[in-house]
């Protein structure tokens, strides 16, 4: 038998490894899955992980899908490291993508330099907006965020749906539920020619720098971070605690509402009713594997825009359905949430000779 | 105590050790309690009193050692069978379900040995009526004073056949009086033949009461006597070893140009078992300490929260600094005039269990220059917090340990520096050095004196009337939400101001 033995303390060497564990384990059961489909599993793991970004296209279509996740989950660190927990990324992005158009359309003759960050603010707005009212039902009458945020999500997905079947409808469209398109000077430059890369992922890293300078270097991301770890200590220190709810509540719908319309005024160029599939739930996911932190997100995004890329391959080369992402979405945060037992316990197998154990003890606390 | 070699002790503990992952919390431990005995078990925090007693409760498995009773080999398993032994336990945290009587509450920790409840509630009236101890068996808990709880508590061990009670410092939720009272029961109950462990770090009390003490340090025995033939201080040494300083006497004195004015604070409570505030009223001046008595539960929390600022009170002018009132400032805005504040919980409130020391030195002092334009400037953080660690003597590998990762006292010694270390003109702190042993103890006491010296007001809180008496300079007590007269420390004794804590005192004129 095995037993969980608590540690004492946080291993904080399992607090990274418990990704990559979690990875591992995704990967052992895809493997097994695909063998039970009747799939060599390591050519479908192949088909799924490495063929998607084997040219430059791929690299490129990697960092189209990448940007607006990194954009929601950088955004959500901020307020899980407050302990609010946001589940609305996704709605405050379809709102983003929603007010962003809505701002595009009404421009749609209008030319300058000026239209685009107009267009971009309009988008930040939106989703900025729509996570404002879950801080304000939060700070007002004391409603869970978690209930609201994902109600929240119903109602923007519902209210583009009925804008692109109504007012937001290109009248030149045939009666197809589509807005018109953009003009170019609400469009995203593309970075590289012949790829879909434009400035969108710029932004995204630039906002990842920014919430990282946010996070360790100023007061304002100390006072999120004391409110998520300790609301007594934060309330006796004297920091406002519904000001920081609202503020990392505001950072995080904005973030999520500027991935929204990067996406209508980047690859997309005009309002569908389909314009996320799901980046603002893979965030939350993207935002525990990268344990909160910049870096880890970023590398955690790279792999949840790799999945999705590597669904879609698997659907067009070998038939398999769609749902492949969602499921390996699903079996990574199951293994990772499992793992993460691992920071606070040791697992410990009592046949094993007891000074052993206590020798593996030893050497884990030095590690740490 | 001849008879002691022709009688088995009542229990023998024989080289008992127990290991924890990077502590030795009982290194071959020998005890030996007789009946009729009153043994004291001594030490500081952290010197493995709570585990041995765990060990003799059937809570904690020890590594090594064997348990003798009655002179025969037992491996206690649990606590059921510790109580069928006839072993009894009084823990410092009571563990009674507030909204039901006291027979339900003895009802549901006996389980299947209670009975019927009526048959039950008539044993309990009797085992309270013969040794002294008052008690309404169809009371609810929440109506009780803590000292009536813990009667519950004790009456819960002696309605079942009982040979040895443990009692976890029983004392330090007692008034003076209350003490006393318990002391007589305890002794009643000696004289029957039943055996008592008596943990404390009272040293007077030790002394008046038990017949022998062992006395432990970091998980050894590290002195056996007897309590009576020994003096507090030669007692107390065997407790910290020879390197540390004990406590001394401090110069009281007398000021008159009041800090902190409170009057007429009223407050009802958050807490439906809280206790609301009435018309309190003092002051504390500058370049004194005010100590403020009381048992545990009687409006502390409540008046200590309204002085930080944590709860608001309507009316703004109860509170007063000299600058004007301040009772609807925030926290931040508090200490921004001046104030500065020791919560009672060190983890949790005082500081970030999960942070560093250094994130937990900005923490509160965050106003004395440590953010620059909304930045943190990390270099005078961490200077901060090395000097806090430096002057205050924190033992810690470094400004970048976790606040959890420290011992009580040192944590205590590190959150005191910090409020110091800002030059506050009134300093509140609650129960200063509850659970720190005697060496930081002394020190925080110092540093105390210090900041009262350099014309600090200062107001303690406090359950521990020896600490009070030692430190400060006028003394009153709190009761129900009341707040006694208040006197000058050496006008007054440990006797009036129990009877302040026990309510016996008229209502202070309020000024208009």
């Amino acid at each position: 038998m095995i037993k969980l033995e608590p540690r004492g303390q946080h291993s904080k060497l399992m607090a990274w490894l418990s990704p990559v564990f979690a990875g591992i384990l995704t990967l052992i059961s895809g493997a097994i899955l695909f063998a039970l489909l009747g799939q060599d599993p390591l050519e479908a793991l192949h088909t799924l992980l490495i063929m998607p970004v084997s040219d430059i296209y791929g690299l490129a279509e990697l960092c189209v899908k990448a940007a607006p996740i990194l954009l929601c989950a950088i955004g959500l660190s901020v307020v899980f490291k407050a302990k609010v927990w946001n589940i609305g990324a996704e709605g405050q992005l379809l709102m983003g993508g929603l007010i962003g158009s809505a701002c595009a359309l009404a421009l749609i003759d209008a030319e300058g330099f000026w239209v685009l960050p107009l267009v971009l603010l309009a988008g930040m707005v939106g989703g900025a907006l729509w996570a404002g009212l879950a801080a304000w039902l939060k700070t007002s009458f004391n409603a869970n965020e978690i209930l609201t945020t994902i109600m929240l999500n119903y109602i923007a997905l519902n209210l583009l749906i009925w804008a692109v079947h109504g007012p937001l409808k290109d009248p030149d469209g045939y009666n197809f539920p589509e807005s018109a398109m953009f003009s170019d000077s609400a469009l995203i430059p593309t970075l590289i020619d012949g790829t879909r890369i434009h400035f969108g992922m710029l932004f995204a890293l630039l906002a990842v720098v920014i919430i990282w300078v946010l996070l360790s270097r100023s007061f304002l991301g100390f006072q999120i971070k004391v409110l998520g770890l300790d609301s007594s200590a934060a309330r006796l220190a004297g920091f406002r605690e519904k000001r920081l709810v609202w503020i990392a509540l505001l950072i995080s719908g904005a973030l999520a509402g500027l991935a929204g319309v990067g996406e209508v005024a980047g690859p997309l160029g005009q309002l569908v009713p389909s314009i996320s599939p799901g980046y603002g739930y893979a965030a939350i996911i993207v935002a525990f594997l990268g344990r909160l932190h910049p870096v880890g997100i970023l590398l955690a995004t790279l792999l949840m825009a790799l999945i999705y890329m590597g669904g879609e391959m698997a659907q067009i080369t070998l038939g398999l359905p769609v749902a492949l992402t969602g499921l390996f979405q699903g079996m990574l945060l199951f293994y990772l949430l499992a793992c993460d037992v691992l920071i606070n316990f040791r697992i410990r197998i009592p046949a094993l000779s007891k000074s052993a154990a206590d020798k593996l003890a030893v050497k884990e606390e030095a590690v740490n | 105590m001849a008879e002691a070699h022709i009688t088995p002790p009542r229990l023998t503990l024989r080289r008992i050790t127990k290991i924890y992952p990077g502590c030795v919390a009982n290194d071959s431990i020998d005890l030996n309690i007789e009946p009729a005995e009153i043994h004291a078990l001594l030490g500081e925090n952290g010197a493995g009193k709570s585990t041995l007693m765990k060990v003799i409760y059937g809570l904690v498995k020890p590594d090594q050692g064997e348990v003798l009773w009655d002179g025969m080999p037992v491996e206690i398993k649990d606590p059921a069978q510790a109580r069928k032994l006839g072993i009894g336990m009084v823990f410092q945290h009571f563990s009674l379900f507030e909204t039901l009587t006291v027979t339900e509450n003895i009802a549901l920790a006996l389980g299947d040995d209670a009975g019927d409840l009526p048959s039950l509630a008539k044993r309990i009236r009797e085992v309270s009526e013969k040794y002294g101890m008052a008690l309404n068996p169809d009371r609810e808990i929440h109506t009780l004073s803590v000292g009536e709880r813990q009667r519950v508590e004790i009456v819960r061990c002696l309605v079942q056949p009982i040979k040895l009670l443990i009692l976890d410092e029983p004392t330090s939720v007692l008034t003076p009086q209350e003490v006393e009272t318990l002391f007589v029961t305890l002794r009643q109950l000696a004289k029957e033949g039943c055996a008592i462990l008596f943990i404390s770090h009272k040293l007077d009390e030790v002394r008046a009461l038990c017949h022998n003490a062992t006395i432990l340090r970091a998980g050894k025995v590290s002195g056996e006597c007897k309590p009576a033939d020994e003096s507090s201080q030669s007692i107390a040494r065997m407790m910290v070893g020879d390197d540390t300083p004990i406590s001394t006497d401090y110069p009281k004195v007398l000021r008159e140009e009041p800090f902190l004015q409170v009057s007429g604070l009223n407050r009802v409570s958050d807490d439906p078992f809280g206790t609301d505030l009435h018309n309190i009223s003092f002051s504390v001046n500058a370049g004194e300490i005010l100590g403020i008595a009381g048992v545990a539960g009687n409006g502390q929390e409540e008046l200590l929260g309204a002085l930080s600022g944590e709860d608001q009170v309507e009316n703004h002018d109860a509170i007063h600094f000299p600058h004007g009132a301040v009772g609807h400032l925030s926290p931040r805005e508090r200490r921004a005039a001046g104030m500065a504040f020791v919560p009672e919980e060190r983890l949790g409130r005082g500081a970030v269990p999960d942070m560093s020391l250094k994130d937990n030195a900005l923490l509160t002092g965050f106003l004395t220059g440590l953010v620059n334009r909304g930045m943190i400037a990390h270099g005078k953080t961490r200077e901060f917090a090395e000097k806090i660690i430096d002057r205050y003597k924190v033992k810690t590998p470094g400004t970048e340990a976790h606040a959890e990762s420290l011992s009580g006292g040192n944590l205590q010694k590190f959150i005191i520096g910090r409020e110091i270390m800002q030059n506050p003109k009134l300093l509140i702190a609650a129960h200063p050095t509850w659970g720190v042993d005697i060496g930081a103890a002394t020190a925080i006491h110092k540093a105390l004196i210090e900041l009262r010296d350099k014309g600090a007001a200062i107001l303690v809180v406090s359950e521990d009337i020896d600490e009070l008496f030692q430190i400060s300079d006028r003394i009153g007590a709190i009761c129900h939400g009341r707040i006694s007269p208040i006197k000058p420390t050496p006008d007054t004794t440990i006797n009036e101001v129990g009877r302040w804590m026990a309510g016996d005192f008229d209502e202070v004129e309020i000024k208009a």
